[in-house]
């Protein structure tokens, strides 16, 4: 009995150190999502004790859908700031990308064709601002800055500022049609995600992602390419927003020249939020998925409850405020202790 | 000297803006021998070093290694020659772990992934073998001391069997036991066959360790000349006496 109850506590000591490393763990790599996550389930239940509508399957679904494409936007916008740089022609490509995407479908060529040309557009516009990016050693932010013009100026110059709407049925059905009881774009980012959590964690990619933001001139020193990797992350950028941009179209039944106005600000907000310093060196995938979560939560909270939305700008804002100087305050705790 | 070059930068010069960082210099590194480069702050040792390695372009010049002859060297041709190189600023991603660090730009892979645990393995035992103490390898290495950093570089620079190291100031932030034991280490490397180049402030360690010696001032090279044929105080008179030349 004795020799059981000695085991006992041996194991129980084992377990609570073992307990204490995975919670040094989680609070050493994951303590921004934990908050999040705790501020989204404080709002959650807020919102189900003081409203009748928000706490059901369906609302949650439709927080997800109306998300969707802002899950994907940010996803990209989090390795882009993760290698140290920015890109304020996201919303620019976003809409250029859903434009030819439309223009195609007016043309009526086939649909996955369209598709296709919707994608390869804003990938090409990715590459473009990698390769400005990398060739000039100009700040990413000034160089998307230029190109976000140019590409809506693009944009414009080729609808002449109307709207390109009635799109086909087709491809309304897969650009929002049902999967899994949901639309589909909110399977796509679920998809991104999913594919994003190999490539960012376990492969070279999203180690030298991170190396460009923490230490470009030491990556170059070891002998790996980094143009490579600097393009390939705006090319992944302005995939990811066209791939929004036809979800977007596709939702709107509509795509025109300012759409798209401002994401890369809800983006970078997320990506912000979410833990990943803005100077880059090491990113918050599931930071910024719940970000994103938790902003389209509050969006829908203050909808439900009938606030104007112009209240939700301004709560976004502070949001993002408080999430900036939390960490920055752990962070220098961090630096001095 | 009979021995055979390894490597040798023939009449190298470099200028940043109107600032000549190095004129016409001309340095060999010898098989199996410590070639010493000594010289006041700005005298253009590390531009030397990084032009050596790859990172830097040389204005005017030839590097010839081996049967090779380069104009213009990139980092991966440097690499695949043999050259490994500790920078004086490390060249470490702050961001990153200790083990992270060592296998950057080569890391061991299955199947495309990481594998992390190979790689903290073979991190350990390096770090292990060459005595550099670091508690906590998961430990991002903006945390570590400076001497600690110092040691990754150095870890990271031997992982891979090379032909020539190219060390710059390699113990400038070491305490006086690890920098005791790195310049052992470096003589056992010697023994193995493994050239070195280093740049150095600490006269007596040069001497120490060193078969050969280049003096820079300003972007040129002032003395070069084997140990045996010469002594700290008649260097040291040589650096001061051309300094006074200068000057009057
Ligand atoms: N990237 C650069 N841009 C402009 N000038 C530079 C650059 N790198 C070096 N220099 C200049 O070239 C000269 C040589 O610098 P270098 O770093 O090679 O000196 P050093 O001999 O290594 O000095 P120290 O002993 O202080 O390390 C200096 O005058 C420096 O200001
Ligand atoms: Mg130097």
């Amino acid at each position: 009995m004795k020799g059981y109850f000695d085991i006992s506590a041996k194991r129980l000591k084992y377990m609570g150190d073992k307990m204490e490393k995975i919670l040094g763990y989680i609070k050493k790599e994951f303590s921004s999502p934990v908050l999040l996550i705790c501020f989204c389930l404080m709002i959650s239940v807020f919102l189900s004790i003081s409203t009748e509508s928000f706490y059901s399957l369906k609302n949650v679904v439709n927080i997800l859908e109306a998300n969707s494409y802002r899950m994907i936007l940010a996803v990209g916008m989090m390795c882009i700031i993760t290698s140290g740089a920015i890109d304020l022609s996201v919303g620019s490509i976003l809409s250029f990308s859903a434009i030819c995407t439309a223009i195609s479908l007016k043309a009526e060529l086939p649909i996955a064709l369209c598709i296709l040309l919707g994608l390869l557009s804003g990938t090409v516009m990715g590459v473009i601002n990698g390769v400005l990016v990398y060739a000039t050693r100009i700040n990413p932010l000034i160089i998307t800055l230029a190109t976000s013009y140019m590409y809506r100026g693009l944009s414009l110059m080729v609808t002449e500022g109307i709207p390109v709407t009635k799109l086909p049925e087709s491809f309304r059905e897969i650009g929002c049609g049902d999967i899994f009881g949901m639309e589909s774009g909110v399977t796509a980012a679920f998809v991104i995600i999913i594919a994003m959590i190999p490539v960012f964690f376990f492969m070279k990619w999203g180690s030298y992602i991170a190396s460009l933001g923490g230490n470009p001139e030491a990556l170059k020193r070891c002998g790996v390419k980094t143009w490579k990797y600097r393009i390939s992350v705006f090319a992944l950028m302005g995939f990811l927003a066209s791939v929004s941009g036809i979800i977007v179209s596709a939702r709107l039944n509509s795509a025109e020249a300012n759409a798209g106005l401002n994401m890369e600000m809800d983006a970078i907000c997320a990506v912000i939020m979410g833990g990943t310093a803005l100077h880059g060196g090491k990113g918050s995938l599931f930071g910024t998925v719940i970000a994103v979560f938790l902003m389209g939560l509050i969006r829908n909270g203050l909808t439900i409850m009938s606030v104007s939305s112009y209240y939700q700008q301004f709560i976004t804002g502070a949001m993002l405020l408080c999430a900036v100087v939390i960490a920055e305050l752990r962070e220098r705790r961090a630096r001095i202790g | 000297m009979s021995d055979k070059i390894l490597l040798s930068a023939e009449n190298i010069s470099k200028s940043f803006n109107h600032i000549k960082a190095l004129q016409k210099v001309t340095i060999k590194a010898f098989e199996g021998k410590i070639t010493a480069v000594i010289g006041d702050n700005g005298s253009g040792k590390s531009t030397f070093i990084k032009i050596l390695s790859g990172s830097l372009e040389p204005d005017e010049g030839i590097i010839k290694i081996g049967t090779n002859s380069y104009h213009r060297l990139s980092v991966a041709q440097a690499i695949n020659a043999g050259i490994r190189t500790v920078y004086q600023d490390l060249s470490l991603d702050n961001f990153k772990n200790s083990v992270e660090n060592i296998f950057l730009g080569d890391e061991i892979t299955r199947c495309g992934f990481l594998d992390r645990k190979a790689m903290r393995v073979e991190a350990a035992a390096l770090l292990e073998e060459i005595k550099v103490r670091i508690p906590d390898l998961s430990e991002p290495v903006r945390n570590l001391s400076g001497g600690q950093r110092q040691g990754l570089a150095i870890a990271r620079a031997l992982r891979r069997p090379a032909k020539l190291l190219l060390l710059d100031e390699p113990t400038a932030a070491m305490g006086i036991q690890e920098s005791a034991k790195t310049m052992e280490m470096l003589g056992m490397l010697k023994r193995k066959g493994i050239a070195q180049l280093i740049v150095s402030h600490n006269m007596e360690q040069v001497f120490d360790i060193a078969d050969h010696i280049y003096v820079m001032r300003s972007g040129e090279v002032l003395v070069d000349t084997a140990v045996s044929d010469t002594s700290p105080e008649e260097l040291r008179e040589l650096i001061l006496r051309r300094e006074d030349e200068r000057i009057f």
